[in-house]
């Protein structure tokens, strides 16, 4: 419960799937920084005990009944698909 | 003619539309003149559909002639924020992620709204992805706000806010994860109302943070966010986070709840940083509600005061760092010419797509959900949280409602906060402790700056208790004239 406001840019934006430009790792450190260094003071909450909130609905568990309904139809579906062919979505290689 | 009706409230235009004084075609056609000559300097629409709009005017005018009229909204033009879905319409979230998505359905809250025939007229600008609180983060371009066309009409729900103070559209939707309805309406002179958390489906909504996004109305009084409300409200099976609960008759309840109220006031909502302006103004309308017979209590929210900003930002960072990794090139939005493989795709694509803010938030989320990490901050937030909603609660054991200021500040001018992040999120320190707690609030008119700007008065409402809150609204407004004034453009 100790970590350092400080943080590896590179790691992280790998982890979201961002090309960050040189520049913008750079800015982005420094202010995600500062703004680390703000919410550090969430430590000074004693939060023993404390469920945490998911959510403020007071609702649970919904569940809906499992019947077959219409969907969108493929046409739809792929109306803003960047790249398709035969009713499918194009993508890059996954597998050699 | 045209002038007289561009800033009517929408009641009052449906009360022409029945008495057959006009069609809803020339209403359409008089808010399509008028935002074709003010447009230009305001920029709150992203597109706008005037030839789908006519047609729907006109089936309006036809049911009404039929004597099958379906009520109040019927033929009434209404702005869409454009995170929100129209079959057929552009969606773009202000995104160049989105600049070509067609919604292929309607979001629900579209569904109802076409079903009391209203009719959705444009999209309106906003934050990118609805983070913000200027529409400076716009991949289109600011929204100016109406009131000067140097500063900024607030944000996220700008393009709305904006669009009802320049009399473009009567009535506009928008949604609020921190303060996106009720800042902007506080910053162009209108009524802004941000629901409880669960009375207004999300479906269709695009999502930003989940578990406090809403949907809400931006109007020019009480009464019509009252009949905005009451057409958008209620259970969908669609949203699991969706509320079964009896939608009353808003408009009619307003009328039977007299009060007076208990209202509390947060002291640590008028401290430092508050604008002497604004804080003189709220400061007036408690003793106006004094002075009506309701009793004044001062009441403390400690916890909202200092820790809300901090908890929220990790949650919703967190939650929209999970929310953005659909878009990823693959199935819609932008896709990267210069992809060499799958990761690539995804990593060059979101890179294209997003902007910086977008960016930096799905940083930072991202970091406080990773390894290492995800006790310290999201979870430790997410007890916090608790705690704050606890806090609120707490108070309204002893209030049927608290008067705060929405913002501290009138509007800011364009340009004065972009290169400080924190200092525009500190921008939002009365609002979001309500999203956090998961309460309705609105915000209305409580008068103006010596330099011409509005400044909006905070009313927070205990969990699904709309028509009350709407009353207490009501019962200020009716005894001012605030909303009687307009922007001259």
């Amino acid at each position: 419960m100790n970590p350092e406001p400080e943080f590896n840019i590179e790691y992280v934006a790998n982890l979201a799937r961002l090309a960050l430009t040189e520049a913008e790792r750079r800015q982005f450190s420094r202010q995600l920084g500062d703004i680390l260094h703000y919410v550090e003071k969430l430590k000074q909450v004693d939060v023993a005990g404390v469920e945490p909130m998911a959510h403020a609905s007071p609702v649970f568990n919904v569940w809906q009944a499992d019947v077959a309904r219409p969907g969108l139809p493929v046409g739809a579906a792929l109306r803003n698909a960047p790249a398709q062919r035969d009713d499918q979505v194009v993508v890059p290689r996954v597998v050699e | 003619m045209a002038d007289d009706l561009i800033f009517q409230p929408a009641a009052a235009l449906a009360a022409l539309l029945a008495a057959r004084k006009i069609s809803a075609v020339e209403l359409l056609q008089a808010f399509a003149a008028r935002t074709a000559a003010v447009d230009g300097r305001v920029r709150a629409f992203n597109s706008r559909d005037e030839a789908g709009a006519l047609v729907l005017a006109a089936a309006a005018d036809a049911r009404r002639a039929a004597g099958q009229s379906r009520g109040p909204l019927d033929g009434i033009p209404v702005g869409f924020k454009d995170v929100i879905a129209v079959a057929g319409q552009p969606l773009t979230c202000s995104s160049r992620m989105l600049a070509n998505f067609v919604s292929p359905y309607d979001a629900t809250v579209t569904t109802r709204l076409k079903a009391a025939g209203a009719i959705p007229w444009g999209r309106l600008n906003l934050d990118e992805f609805a983070m913000g609180s200027s529409t400076e983060n716009s991949a289109f371009g600011p929204t100016a706000n109406p009131w000067d066309l140097t500063r900024v009409p607030g944000g996220s729900s700008g393009g709305s806010a904006a669009a009802v103070a320049a009399g473009e559209t009567p009535l506009a939707l928008g949604s609020d994860t921190g303060g996106s309805i009720r800042q902007p309406a506080a910053f162009c002179g209108l009524v802004g109302l941000k629901p409880t958390y669960g009375l207004v489906s999300r479906y269709g909504l695009a999502a930003f943070a989940s578990s406090l996004d809403q949907i809400g109305a931006i109007a020019h009084t009480v009464g019509d966010a009252a009949l905005l409300l009451g057409a958008i409200a209620g259970y969908d099976e669609r949203d699991s986070t969706s509320f079964r609960v009896e939608i009353p008759d808003y408009r009619e309840e307003l009328a039977q709840r007299p009060g007076p109220w208990r209202l509390g006031v947060p002291k640590e909502f008028f401290g430092a940083g508050l604008d002497p302006e604004v804080g003189a103004a709220v400061r007036a309308a408690i003793e106006y509600y004094r002075q009506a017979g309701c009793e004044i209590r001062e009441v403390s929210l400690p916890l909202t005061a200092e820790h809300a900003i901090a908890v929220y930002y990790l949650i919703a960072t967190a939650e929209a760092s999970s929310n953005l990794a659909r878009y990823d090139g693959v199935r819609y939005g932008h896709r990267s010419a210069a992809a060499t493989d799958a990761i690539d795709l995804y990593a060059r694509s979101r890179a294209e797509g997003f902007g910086e803010e977008v960016k930096r938030r799905i940083i930072l989320g991202t970091h406080v959900l990773s390894s290492g990490y995800y006790d310290a901050y999201y979870l430790r937030a997410q007890k916090v949280r608790t705690l704050i909603r606890g806090e609120f609660l707490r108070v309204f054991a002893d209030c049927d409602a608290l008067l705060s200021p929405t913002a501290p500040t009138a509007a800011f001018r364009l340009g004065e906060k972009v290169a400080d992040p924190l200092a525009m999120y500190l921008n939002d320190i009365y609002t979001i402790g309500v999203n956090l707690a998961g309460l309705p609030a609105i915000s209305i008119p409580c008068g103006f700056t010596t330099g011409g700007l509005p400044i909006g008065l905070q009313v927070i409402g205990q969990p699904f208790q709309e028509a009350r809150l709407l009353a207490i609204a009501q019962a200020y407004e009716q005894g001012h004239g605030w909303s009687q004034r307009h922007p001259a453009l």
